[in-house]
């Protein structure tokens, strides 16, 4: 028997495994991993599997789903194809909600690393800027901001990334405030590691895990917004967007009740998804967190 | 003949699947007899925490349970009551303390309100009766202004003073049983003593039997009647505390007694004419409270007053002193990770406060750091290599070369090459501190700063760590700022040793004579406070040391 502390620990398996493991122990993440797969198939076989405009008319108006192969989930009231809606809506339901995330967890993050690390009046302004973006409801700040710049595609997008940094700004300092106390930091600049580098090289990936968590949540409420915007009549006519459709169905909701249903079901579904794919991820992500 | 108070036979303690061993406990015979103190003594992960929460049932279930054994209080079997039961016996016959009194006394509440809690739960006292003895306790628990302290929240009094309270709380309904996890490890030298003392006066006036757990040998020998070591969550010895410490007879006992670092420290060495490659001068650090906008100002805090001391070439000064004292302070002004008010800190002449962040940032390779956390002073998301190589990388070497050199260090620190591709959280706590002190040498430097090192590890990897650093600085000839509470581990290892309080240098000169001859009053108390003082630990030979 020996007490000699050197001898190394078995080798753990690679992170990827042990992710994947924790992951995969929750079912309903699962389930959100499926349906999120699913949405992901739709948008990139949307060319493959309906060819053509969906914007396009593709038979009578008005004809019930599973009457007609053609049309098999029916047509609106101007007779374009809902499948065909669906399928490529899921292409701009996506879109948005990565992009819109990517600008509005670009943002947060940035504006929160800074204000977390260099704390003081830094801190002092950043925070106050940000409680006055957290003043105005999400909503009313995203219709004025379309009101200015105009409803293409782009725009919306940009636009619901603006009004959604606040959260992740916030949460990234409180991260950032409780990790620039530690040892490791205080390690790292005693090498000589410039704030740069310990902000983005030594912090960033510890403050990553709850930050990739909400991300899903933003993504979520990405989506709601444009719909919402859409349903609104101020979404980009372009495109075929799943709250474009609910919008338009509005009108023929008494008569026709699917035109708004399958895109309103669609919506939920992605939306749950991205909810339990962040469940999931918490749970993979912050074992400790959620300790049963 | 009495009954022992507590009897523990056979008892097991299951873990959940895919924990390091199936029982934290196994087979685990104990007894306790009214009137006595028994430490059980073992290392982090040893189980002696879960035997305690075993008595009180107040283990983490269904996940850790008791698989087998018995539990006897006073002869009943504690397994067998009801939840209903346990709740009467807790508090009432078996009373608890905790190791951080801040976390077991309740933020929100007075220390008097929560003495009263126990009275009303578990007596038929009125208010002016339940009053009356709560106040009587905390007088007998010798605190200064029992009153006071009667109305004071938690965070108004004292760590020490808190302790009191705990003790005082455990003691309000006479148990018969007292179980007292670590209760002095969070506690300075001088008040640990005297918490020590009063645990025995009061148990003695009480005849209370107390299971106390501690992994301090020094605490052992100041405090237990009866002595259980647990390894892994085997009793591999007990008995007498004197026969224990002074004739150990299982290896692991021996080596962990040998660990215990002796009260004596080491030859001086005639460095007078080596070269002085540190000199801090005048060294001032007030830290101001910032004030809210309605709390107003609060008092600024001088942690560090015009202090100056010397580091020469391959010479170690350890710098001790209590909580509050200011020794870490210095341990970040001169590494320059805390600005400081005024002073001068000369590396090899150049004044290194006023260095600008560019000079800083090459003079930063002279001086380098060894955290007292070795978990929190490794990016848990880095892999060793790259925690290794990231300061010479900075510093302009190639990165093939950087990578070479970590190998070699990790060689150097004894640790297999194979660890390079790990991350920080495979290790064990004393892996975690090589690899910490592998990362400073990785820049060369001349000049060692260890905040407290060994503090957080166990003690045989303690001994291990120290051997390692002083056995590093002489073969690289190094200077070493040895930042230390643990008078201990300062003799064993520093030439000089300078002792601080509240932000002054009250003594210094060579350990040797300090240790000898003590100058100062608060030396004097701090060397008359260590633990288990009048025991030196057996010189024995293991064939782990």
């Amino acid at each position: 028997m020996s007490l000699q502390s050197t001898e190394l620990a078995p080798a753990e398996p690679p992170r990827l495994v042990v992710f994947w493991r924790r992951y995969s122990r929750n079912r309903a993440a699962l389930l959100g991993l499926v349906i999120f797969t699913v949405v992901v198939i739709l948008a990139l076989t949307a060319g493959i599997v309906e060819p053509g405009d969906p914007l396009r008319r593709a038979g009578a108006p008005l004809t019930p789903p599973f009457t007609d192969w053609a049309t098999p989930l029916g047509t609106d009231q101007l007779g374009r194809d809902v499948m065909s809606g669906i399928f490529y809506g899921a292409r701009i339901s996506l879109l948005i909600g990565v992009v819109a995330t990517l600008v509005a967890i670009g943002i947060g993050v940035l504006i929160g690393a800074i204000a977390g690390y260099f704390g003081g009046w830094v801190d002092d302004v950043l925070m106050r800027v940000t409680e006055a973006f957290q003043t105005i409801p999400n909503f009313v700040l995203l219709l004025t901001l379309v009101a200015i710049m105009g409803s293409q595609i782009e725009w919306i997008t940009v636009a619901i990334g603006i009004v959604s940094w606040t959260a992740p700004a916030r949460m990234v300092r409180a991260e950032f405030m409780a990790l620039r106390g530690r040892e490791f930091v205080d390690a790292a600049r005693n090498l000589g590691v410039s704030n740069t580098s310990i902000i983005f090289r030594e912090i960033m990936p510890n403050a990553l895990p709850p930050i990739v968590v909400y991300a899903s949540v933003i993504m979520a409420l990405a989506i709601l917004l444009e719909s919402a915007l859409a349903f609104l009549g101020l979404g980009d006519p372009n495109y075929a967007s799943w709250g474009n459709m609910i919008g338009q169905g509005r009108s023929v909701l008494r008569t026709a009740p699917y035109c708004a249903v399958i895109p309103g079901i669609a919506i939920v579904l992605t939306v749950l998804s991205f909810s339990l794919l962040g469940e999931g991820l918490n749970d993979a992500l912050n074992p400790r967190q959620k300790k049963r | 003949m009495s009954q022992p108070v507590l009897d523990i036979s056979g008892l097991r303690i299951a873990l959940p699947k895919g924990a390091d061993r199936p029982f934290a406990l196994e087979d685990l015979n104990l007894t306790v007899e009214p009137g006595e103190i028994v430490c059980l003594v073992g290392e982090s992960g040893s189980g002696k925490s879960l035997s305690a929460g075993a008595v009180m049932r107040l283990l983490p279930e269904p996940h850790v349970h008791v698989a087998a054994g018995s539990i006897r209080f006073m002869g009943e079997d504690l397994l067998a009551k009801t939840p209903r039961q346990m709740r009467d016996i807790r508090g009432r016959d078996i009373a608890m303390i905790f190791q951080e009194p801040m976390t077991a006394l309740n933020p929100q509440k007075t220390v008097g309100w929560q003495l009263d809690e126990v009275l009303r739960l578990h007596t038929r006292l009125g208010r002016k009766a339940r009053r009356a003895r709560a106040l009587d306790m905390l007088e007998r628990v010798q605190l200064p202004d029992p009153r006071s302290a009667y109305n004071a929240y938690p965070h108004q009094v004292s760590g020490g003073q808190r302790q009191r309270v705990m003790i005082a709380m455990a003691l309000l309904l006479s148990p018969k049983l007292i179980i007292a996890d670590e209760p002095t490890t969070a506690l300075d030298v001088t008040t640990q003593l005297q918490i020590l003392k009063l645990i025995r006066e009061l148990q003695v006036e009480e005849q209370a039997g107390i299971l106390f757990i501690t992994h301090d040998f020094g605490v052992v020998a100041e405090i237990a009647d009866k002595v259980a070591v647990l390894r892994m969550g085997q009793l591999v010895e007990h008995g007498p505390a004197k026969t224990v410490l002074n004739n150990p007879q299982h290896p692991y006992t021996k080596a962990l007694i040998g660990a215990v670092p002796a009260l004596i420290p080491p030859p001086a060495k005639p460095l007078s004419s080596a070269p002085v490659v540190l000199k801090a001068e005048g060294l001032r650090k007030t830290f101001a409270a910032r004030g809210g906008l309605l709390s107003g100002k609060r008092k600024a805090v001088a942690a560090v007053k015009d202090l100056s001391f010397t580091l020469r070439q391959g010479e170690t000064l350890g710098v001790v002193g209590e909580s509050g004292s200011g020794k870490t302070t210095v341990s970040r002004i001169v590494t320059r990770l805390l600005e400081c008010d005024s002073g001068k800190v000369e590396v090899d002449g150049t004044d290194i406060l006023a260095a600008s962040p560019r000079e800083l940032r090459a003079m930063r390779k002279h001086i380098q750091m060894v955290f007292q956390d070795p978990m929190a002073s490794l990016n848990p998301r880095k892999r060793v290599v790259d925690l290794i190589a990231q300061g010479p990388i900075v510093h302009g070497t190639p990165r093939k070369k950087a990578h070479a050199d970590a190998r070699r260090l990790l060689e150097l620190v004894e640790l297999s090459p194979a660890a390079a591709t790990r991350f920080p959280h495979e290790f064990s706590g004393g892996q975690r501190q090589r690899i910490g002190i592998a990362r400073a040498l990785s820049m060369e430097p001349k000049i060692i700063v260890a905040d407290e090192p060994v503090s957080a590890l166990d003690v045989s990897v303690q001994a291990q760590v120290l051997k390692l650093l002083a056995e590093l600085r002489d073969r690289l000839n190094l200077s070493l700022l040895f930042v230390t509470h643990d008078l201990r581990v300062a003799a064993q290892l520093c030439d000089r040793i300078i002792v601080m309080q509240n932000g002054e240098i009250v003594e210094q000169g060579a350990t040797a004579d300090v240790f000898a001859n003590p100058q100062h009053p608060y030396t004097q108390k701090l060397l008359s406070s260590i633990p288990g003082r009048h025991w030196t630990p057996p010189v024995l030979t293991t064939e782990a040391a």
